[in-house]
């Protein structure tokens, strides 16, 4: 007996992008009433002079339906033929069901796959690496990728090291069959000895018991080190395994965590200067998974980026865990 | 075998490098923090980048305890 398999398109690309940015701005003057710090001590270590937080009538779900509805209008294809939905999240606080077959379903999608995926800040390239693979393997036609976030829920604000960090907001992707190659092979990995690097600060038992929400604790310092270290090697692989060199790149999209950290990566990696780099985290703050499409929406929109050029984009976070690719941005 | 101005030298360089500080200010009896403005941030790549540079490992524990440019350079030639 010989079992049929699934045969899908040789090659797969991201068809568009879509965002949502929350309501609230959060300037660095509002944290100090929080945190023992000052507008000029963040921006210097970080980048960050404002981030988003939700508002009301605004959650992890309003978000992501902004951000998938958007990425299906600009693909224009036919919801009926998107067979899979995933969310990359860490901040949809119900253990189940899982928060992607309500989005399908209020997408309009009829029986389409649908699951969460949990790869914190390297949420959405992990998530694109299974995409590509769905849309290659015939496994589906085209997949939606969502990646949201509300990090502000789980942020320590009395933490002076990160209270400052995080934001929230949602991108997505339509990921679907192409022609030619639009996403270079994945680099990825993890390392579960650094568990304890970025984490939950109690797990749910212990904050039913204790009447507290858990937050999010991160030791700054082994993150930086991993990120400049690790992370720069990291990056430098994914170019590799797509075959391109630093001066064939337009653009260079990493995960919003730290201006710092990007500024490092760039010494590295000796990309040339006119290579565009997201700068997101200014604004935005570092909303996790979502840094990266949200990144690709702004650098679009505003035309620093265009449609066919040549993206890097790596994640990084907890885990650890990260995943980088080289795309043809959509 | 590196001697202590050649160490010293390629770590001026990427101090300078990293941070931005002229590379003849950086001399032996210098603190980083202190006398070269050298951030927390700055450090750890300083840090990282001494181990990529000369091929050496320096934990956590150990790097906390290099404040100046001479405890970096010590650090490195008994570690090569």
């Amino acid at each position: 007996m010989t079992l049929k398999a699934s045969v899908g398109s040789p090659f797969a690309r991201i068809l568009s992008v879509g965002a949502a940015t929350p309501s609230r701005v959060i300037d660095n003057e509002y944290l100090l009433q929080y945190i023992d710090s000052s507008d000029e001590w963040i921006t210097q270590r970080t980048g960050i002079r404002e981030r988003r937080w939700i508002g009301e009538d605004e959650d992890i779900k309003t978000l992501s339906l902004t951000a998938g509805r958007q990425a299906i209008e600009r693909a224009g294809v036919d919801v009926a033929e998107i067979d899979a939905v995933i969310l990359s999240t860490i901040s949809h606080y119900h253990q189940t069901p899982a928060l992607a077959p309500q989005l399908a379903t209020e997408l309009g999608l009829t029986d389409a796959a649908a699951f969460d995926i949990s790869a914190a800040c390297a949420g959405f390239s992990y998530g694109l690496a299974q995409a590509e693979a769905l849309v290659r393997s015939g496994q589906a036609r085209y997949v939606l990728l969502i990646a949201g976030e509300t990090i502000s829920e789980i942020t320590d604000l009395t933490d002076r090291g990160t209270a400052f960090l995080f934001g929230d907001g949602a991108g997505a992707v339509l990921v679907g069959p192409s022609e030619t190659n639009g996403i270079g092979p994945v680099v990825w990995g993890s390392d579960g000895s650094q568990a304890g690097v970025i984490w939950q600060t109690k797990s749910w038992q212990d904050a039913v018991a204790d009447g507290t929400w858990p937050k999010l604790g991160m030791d700054g310092r082994a993150v930086f080190k991993w990120a400049t270290g690790f992370i720069a090697q990291a990056a430098k692989k994914a170019l590799e395994e797509a075959g391109i060199t630093a001066d064939q790149l337009d653009v260079f999209i990493p995960h919003q965590a730290n201006n710092r950290i990007t500024d490092t990566l760039l010494r590295y990696l000796k990309l040339p200067e006119n290579v565009v780099v997201a700068r997101t985290i200014q604004t935005l703050g570092n909303n996790s998974a979502a840094t990266i499409p949200m990144a690709m929406d702004a650098l679009l929109a505003s035309g620093e980026a265009k449609s066919g050029q040549t993206a890097l984009i790596i994640g990084f976070g907890a885990g650890l865990v990260y995943a980088g690719q080289v795309i043809t941005l959509p | 075998m590196a001697t202590t101005e050649e160490i010293r030298a390629q770590l001026a360089e990427l101090v300078n490098d990293v941070a931005g500080v002229p590379v003849e200010d950086v001399q032996l009896d210098k603190s980083f923090v202190d006398d070269l403005d050298v951030d927390s941030l700055a450090m750890v790549e300083i840090i990282v980048g001494c181990e990529e540079k000369f091929g050496v490992t320096i934990p956590d524990e150990e790097s906390k305890n290099l404040k100046t440019v001479g405890d970096a350079v010590a650090y490195v030639e008994a570690h090569l």
